[in-house]
């Protein structure tokens, strides 16, 4: 193993495990999400703490394992991944990035709130044309942090990121 | 390669990455074991709605929520089982039906529905209530686990109350429906708020500031579920009691079955990874 300091470690397994994505909205990093919280390490031993988006998500098992794989190949074989539920994770962490990038995919971001309860959003805006002329179809969709949406301007579905 | 064999431990803790891993006492895990039921066994309730819903919404709805549950109920089974070294998968598929603490009201079969609707009412009620109380917990996993579940069985309240208003003030047919759902699931209100043997025991050696009195709870309730029930032109209904039980292993003839179907898997092939 090199030799570095431990600060410098972190940030280079920070940066490895920020590479890994989110099993069901794959253009989305768990950085991007605020899945990752924290990186520690102490010698050769490497500990990832993560916090599920929500309790019952299954994609939270993919990315426990695609994180210890990344680091496994990149020589960091004593690796920990701990799932952390306080403070409970919120869509108000999810950065700005992702947000562009969840448009781009076809997926309307969540809506931002002040205090994760105030809504600032006009409405929410078709991610194909770009509309506010927009209707709820059913509060759950495909996953748990999913809603289905509909715009009445082009006609096509859509999926919501909800706010959580 | 199976990079999995690098995984030490994945504990669901809600210390710092600092501290070791967090191991419940037998007394605190009896009282998340009783809680770890409630949500596995309405979770696998509601999983049984996945393609028998009335529309394909309902069944991705109902699916959700039955998933959330399931993410409850692993990190309270998984806090349980700290104690006993036993994993959330040995608790979940090889207890048997005395064995399970689980409420009466949480088995109960699916009926049509508006009776689902009306067991999601009264559930989704109590666990905003539960979770919200025990999201103040001084045992800070059960704290963690609560704050996180009371974000998501607020939004199954909104879900159960929306079709409440629906089926109530729809036709003449939903209402009837809706009111037999009420009906069937009432009896088996007052058990969700009476005692919980493993609550009085963690309070009586001096770990009060753990586990939530219940009893405390059902002003909350009273305050609520009559209101939304008469604003869906429906009748509250006037019911004795059912029997109860569920907290010390007596279950009604319902749980057997649903966990012969739940369990077989697992029975049939021990050990076995998937």
């Amino acid at each position: 193993m090199v030799s570095q300091s431990s600060a410098v470690t972190e940030r280079t397994v920070w940066e490895l495990a920020s590479t890994v994505v989110d099993p069901e909205v794959p253009v989305l990093t768990i950085e991007d999400l605020g899945v990752l919280r924290r990186v520690a390490v102490d010698g050769s031993r490497v500990v990832v703490e993560i916090t599920p988006t929500y309790s019952g998500c299954p994609a939270i098992d993919a990315m426990r394992d695609d994180i210890v794989t990344v680091l496994a190949s990149a020589g960091y074989e004593d690796v920990t991944v701990r799932t952390v539920l306080a403070p409970a994770w919120t869509t108000d962490w999810m950065s700005d990035e992702g947000r562009v990038k969840l448009a781009e995919f076809g997926i309307a971001p969540p809506e931002r709130r002040i205090d994760g309860l105030v809504s600032l959003g006009l409405g929410i805006r078709c991610p194909h044309c770009g509309s506010l002329h927009t209707r709820e179809l059913s509060r759950f969709g495909s996953t748990s942090c999913k809603a289905l949406y509909v715009c009445l301007k082009c006609l096509e579905p859509f999926d919501l990121f909800k706010a959580h | 390669m199976n990079h999995s064999n690098h995984v030490k431990s994945t504990a669901i803790t809600a210390e710092s990455i600092a501290d070791s891993s967090v191991v419940a006492s037998d007394a605190v895990a009896r009282y998340a074991l009783g809680l770890g039921d409630d949500a596995l066994v309405l979770a696998h309730r509601l999983g049984e709605w996945i393609t028998n819903a009335p529309e394909l919404e309902e069944d991705v709805a109902l699916g959700n929520i039955g998933l959330d549950l399931l993410g409850h109920a692993r990190s309270l089974l998984t806090y349980a089982g700290t104690a006993w070294d036993r994993s959330e998968d040995d608790l979940a598929y090889f207890r048997d039906e005395s064995e399970f603490r689980s409420r009466q009201l949480f088995e109960l079969p699916n009926g049509d529905f508006a009776q689902t609707i009306a067991r999601q009412l009264v559930s989704s009620t109590y666990f905003v209530e539960l979770y919200r109380a025990l999201s103040l917990s001084r045992d800070a996993t059960l704290a963690a686990i609560a704050a996180k579940a009371f974000k998501e069985v607020s939004y199954h309240l909104d879900h159960s109350t929306q079709w409440l208003q629906r089926l109530g003030l729809g036709t003449e047919y939903s209402r009837e429906r809706m009111q037999s759902g009420l009906t069937v699931v009432w009896p088996f209100v007052a058990e969700l708020f009476s005692a919980d043997p493993a609550a009085d025991a963690l309070d009586a050696v001096g770990f009060d500031g753990i586990a939530v009195g219940v009893e405390s709870l059902r002003p909350a309730f009273d305050a609520l579920v009559p209101r939304l029930i008469v604003a869906a032109g429906l009748t509250v209904p006037e019911l004795p009691a059912a029997r109860g039980g569920g907290r010390v292993g007596i279950h009604s003839e319902a749980l057997g079955p649903m966990l012969a179907e739940m369990q077989v898997l697992a029975r049939a092939h021990p050990g076995a990874t998937w």
